[in-house]
């Protein structure tokens, strides 16, 4: 399955060090990247396949949401299928 | 595929703007749980609900964390109990009662479905069940009540309307104590229809599936928002941009409809097209036809604004989705919107406003406190104005007004969450009385006869 990780916030050095541990960790596999700064708001869209998972999307969800506090950025993973319906006629 | 700015467009509308799945119901038919008492039928139709909505609240968690939407209630719908206690309809608190029981042992804040469809005639069995409901609202918390007094097709059930002034009015009564919240959760309808996912006027009509799922969508916020990047645009152009909106929040909505009926064993029923708003700052329907420059919602105006409000988000969402139905409209409710609570507070909004905003929005008066010493026959009349309105006009309108016991104009009454709060409104002290228990029918108009 896959699915878009988003982490917003003020930019800081290492983030996409510490997202590509996280998501190794768990298997998750990354497919694409991108990046851009909007002003200081840093945005960081990445695409994952998380079929080889070791969690189910509603526990990575969590554990996105509790990594995001420990740096003070805003991490989450949600199904594609979200951005598809609401951006694709 | 989306691209980066869709990202984080949809983030910013589900952080910032209040977008969310406002109601994941489904709907179960009570027919197979008729037996030959009262107490068997009870036991039945609270095994049923439990066993069909077991896994209601924790699939729309899991629903909701996936795609990461809120999904802010889950809710079911049943036939309308009356249909199923017409053996031994005095007895009909007890069914109500268990679907109270299974509302609590589900986890979900209302059930709805303690109704009748009474719009040609009241059978007995159906008036003796009516005068149940405020017995049955004050000593229930999460059950909903709706009656449908008329419909374009059968005129008005002038002898309902009548005895739901009543019913009101003792329900009100009954609850005094927690503000006449009881009349919250009862609605009397002109056109009900049979896949409303929406509360207090939610129930599972009997052409349906044995069960459905039935999605609310909402975001007022996310409408006002994107109004607000175009704040010289003309009014083709706004509308164009509420459509677009729309579409958006559907198709959220679509996506979550599907799954969960999947996830559910049901039958995906249909996407209510709707903006409706809650008392949070943010999430007002009235704040996005301020937003299209009227200073204060109830101006003059509003009305026109409203329509086209109203309109442009059908449109979005028919497009949106394969299955759209229940009320697709605007919402406005006077407690449960910030803007209507603050221009009712300033006086600026009335009745009258109100009556006219639902000749051409989804709803009727809605959520509306008024003077605890209301005569039973002005609440009939204001409910048969607004059936007229729903009968001629080929529309859903309902009446969910709140007799405050013991309060007149300008004292408040509060009910918290998403219930809200409102001023108590004025009514006309003229007398219909003469008027309303004439009784009868009032026939349908002559544009019905399309056969």
């Amino acid at each position: 399955m896959r699915a878009v990780v988003t982490v917003t916030g003020t930019d800081r050095r290492g983030i996409i060090a510490k997202i590509s541990a996280f998501l190794a960790e768990r298997n998750v596999n990354i497919e694409d990247i991108s990046q851009t700064i909007l002003g200081d708001k840093f945005a960081m869209i990445m695409i994952v396949d998380t079929s080889e998972s070791k969690e189910d999307i509603a526990q990575l969800a969590r554990d996105c949401e509790e990594m995001g506090r420990t740096i003070g950025m805003s991490v989450r993973i949600q199904h594609e299928d979200i951005f598809n319906a609401m951006h694709n006629v | 595929m989306f691209n980066q700015f869709d990202v984080l467009e949809t983030i910013d509308m589900i952080e910032k703007e209040h977008l969310d799945i406002r109601t994941v119901t489904m709907g179960i038919s009570l027919l197979p749980c008729i037996r030959e008492s009262a107490k068997k039928t009870a036991a039945a139709v609270y095994d049923r609900v439990c066993g069909k909505a077991e896994k209601l609240v924790s699939t729309a968690e899991a629903l909701s964390a996936e795609y990461g939407i809120p999904i802010v209630n889950k809710r079911v719908s049943v036939t309308p109990v009356s249909l199923i206690t017409a053996a031994f309809p005095a007895q009909s608190a007890l069914i109500g009662r268990e679907l109270d029981r299974a509302a609590h042992t589900l986890g979900i804040d209302f059930l709805g479905g303690y109704s009748a469809l009474v719009h040609k005639g009241t059978a007995d069995y159906e008036e003796a069940f009516l005068r149940t409901i405020p017995e049955v609202l004050s000593t229930t918390e999460r059950l909903c009540s709706s009656v449908n007094v008329g419909s374009s097709k059968s005129g008005i059930n002038m002898d309902a309307v009548r005895l739901m002034g009543e019913i009101v009015c003792e329900t009100a009564k009954r609850t005094k104590d927690e503000d006449g919240k009881g009349c919250a959760k009862l609605v009397v309808f002109c056109n009900a229809v049979e896949d409303n996912p929406f509360m207090a006027g939610a129930f599972h009509g009997t052409g349906e599936a044995d069960t459905v799922i039935n999605v609310g969508v909402s975001g007022p916020g996310v409408v006002q928002h994107a109004l607000s990047f175009v704040p010289d645009a003309d009014l083709t152009d706004a509308a164009e941009v509420i459509k677009r909106t729309a579409f958006k929040i559907t198709r959220a909505g679509q996506l979550i409809a599907r799954e969960a009926a999947k996830r559910l064993s049901a039958r995906f029923g249909i996407v209510d097209l709707s903006l409706a708003p809650t008392p949070a700052r943010g999430d007002s329907v009235a704040h996005i036809l301020e937003e299209l420059g009227l200073s204060v919602v109830g101006c003059h105006g509003t009305t026109a604004a409203l329509a086209m409000l109203n309109d442009a988000v059908k449109k979005g969402g028919v497009m949106a989705s394969s299955r759209v139905g229940g009320l697709s409209g605007a919402f406005i409710p006077v407690s449960e919107d910030i803007g209507m609570i603050e221009s009712a507070e300033a006086g600026q909004i009335s009745l009258e406003k109100l009556e006219a905003m639902t000749c051409v929005c989804s709803v009727g008066l809605d959520m509306i406190a008024i003077p605890g010493d209301t005569p039973a026959s002005t609440v009939s009349a204001i409910i048969a104005d607004e059936a007229a309105i729903g009968m001629v006009n080929n529309k859903t309108t309902a009446v969910r007004v709140i007799p405050a016991y013991g309060k007149k104009v300008g004292d408040q009454v509060s009910f918290g969450g998403l219930l809200g709060r409102a001023p108590v409104m004025p009514v006309h002290t003229g007398d219909a009385s003469k008027f309303i228990g004439r009784g009868g029918l009032i026939p349908a108009p002559i544009h019905s006869f399309k056969n």
